[in-house]
């Protein structure tokens, strides 16, 4: 039997009917249409699917969409509200090469935003350690972690008084 | 995902008439990083899920000097591995909880969960065992609180019965001189299952052992006790001679099997190294 879910996703509101059985991923790209969130392995080992869950980085495919009633929900299409612009730390990504296929780069930018909300400074072993649940098959990482590097410089140089 | 019908009891009480109802074929769903990957790996089909994360009462930490911590069914290993009280007097704990799966795993996946799934290599049985954790069922009958230790029954088994759940997981104060410390043993550095896992938990009296708790996962068909190891130790002033003694007889006391992460062979060398290695961290970690 299908529920009524109400949800704010991207800072929109939603109300959908929801079979209980589809994951949170399922619901964002086949019921919502942001197909921005990658389905990589679809058991949550992969990271790939990684979206803000009331603030904080979840595998959206092992959450239920029945689930997030309530709940503030934030995709890569919603990180920069702004259709004309991008986030640091997407710009930050093409700048350093730190997307190649780019399948498992919104999960990697959406776990980044987490980290860096968290710690606007971390340490490579803090970024290497935060990214552990994100998995990439071509840049072999490093350039992944210059990106968020980079960004996190960008974005406390920004936040500083001028 | 094969199909099931929901649930969302607000009650304790709606839960466990819940689970009376469908027996079998009703699964507890809580941080769901087990369970749905299991019913999408068609390893499991419950026709029934039952959400208890709208249930109040079982979402909270706390300490304090006489009680202990105590925290509820709901909380994440993302929360165990943060919490200041947690890294401060239960190092073990908040380390094992660290290298369970990811962050994004850690915000979802609850200790109690953990716990509930009764694998022989979860990695925070260790550490809670050797701290003489306690969990609270919740059931048909009422209330009842069982040793941690006590709990499991075989790999992926535990005693609670029908329409039984665990609410709560209570463990002890540190007494003071106490040391502890968790070590994972896997084949890489995150996202793992561990090949071995010691946990140890011990207190001191001058130069000699008060009191220790050796507890070993992945190397029997649940978590265990080196209890001929910590009897060897108990009492004694802990040298290098005693504890290469103590970890040779965890050796014996392990009952390992061979699988994809390792031999038993293999398994039980690394009890040996990481006993020791453990018992000396824990020694250094005491304050």
């Amino acid at each position: 039997m299908k529920r009524v879910v109400e949800v704010t996703i991207n800072g929109e509101r939603h109300e959908l009917a929801l079979e209980p059985y589809r994951s949170l991923l399922d619901v964002l790209r086949n019921e919502v249409g942001l197909t921005g969130t990658k389905k990589g392995c679809d058991v949550g080992d992969c990271g790939a699917c990684t979206v803000l869950l009331d603030g904080k980085p979840v595998n959206s495919c092992l959450v239920l969409g029945v689930e997030v009633a309530g709940c503030d929900i934030v995709t890569i299409e919603g990180l920069q509200p702004d259709p004309e612009r991008l986030h640091p730390l997407q710009e930050s990504f093409m700048k350093h090469g730190g997307a190649q296929c780019g399948f498992c780069t919104p999960g990697f930018v959406m776990m980044a935003k987490a980290l860096l909300d968290e710690n606007p400074n971390p340490t490579e072993e803090e970024i290497r350690f935060g990214i552990a649940g994100n998995i990439c098959r071509c840049t072999g990482y490093t350039r992944i972690v210059t990106a968020i590097q980079e960004a996190a410089k960008e974005l406390s140089e920004g936040r500083s008084p001028a | 995902m094969r199909r099931f019908e929901y649930h969302e009891p607000a009650t304790l009480d709606e839960a466990v008439a819940l689970l009376g109802r469908f027996g079998d074929e009703a699964s507890l769903l809580a941080g769901g990083t087990d369970l749905l990957v299991e019913i999408r790996e068609h390893v499991h089909w419950p026709r029934q899920v039952v959400n208890i994360k709208k249930i109040q009462g079982i979402a909270a930490l706390g300490y304090d000097e006489r009680a202990g911590l105590r925290f509820g069914a709901l909380v994440t290993a993302r929360e165990i591995e943060t919490s200041p009280v947690v890294l401060e007097k239960y190092p073990g704990l908040a380390q094992a909880a660290r290298e369970l799966g990811s962050i994004q795993v850690r915000n979802r996946a609850t200790i109690v969960g953990n716990v509930c799934r009764a694998s022989p290599s979860a990695d925070t049985l260790p550490p809670l065992i050797a701290d003489g954790a306690t969990v609270k069922v919740y059931g048909p009958a009422g209330e009842r609180t069982v040793a941690l230790e006590a709990f499991f029954t075989g790999p992926g088994t535990t005693l609670l019965g029908p329409g039984e759940l665990v609410t709560e997981i209570a463990v002890p104060p540190p007494p003071p001189r106490t040391g502890k410390h968790y070590i994972k043993h896997g084949r890489r550095k995150a996202m793992e299952l561990a090949t071995v896992g010691v946990g140890v938990t011990l207190t001191l009296d001058g130069g000699a052992c008060r009191e220790i708790r050796i507890a070993l996962g992945a190397v029997a068909p649940t978590p265990i006790r080196a209890r001929n190891a910590e009897d060897a130790l108990r009492g004694r002033a802990l040298d290098g001679a005693g504890i290469e003694a103590a970890a040779r007889i965890a050796m014996d006391e392990c009952r390992p099997i061979s699988n994809v992460r390792g031999s038993a062979e293999y398994r039980r060398d690394m009890v040996g190294v990481l006993t020791q290695r453990a018992i000396r961290q824990a020694m250094e970690a005491v304050r």
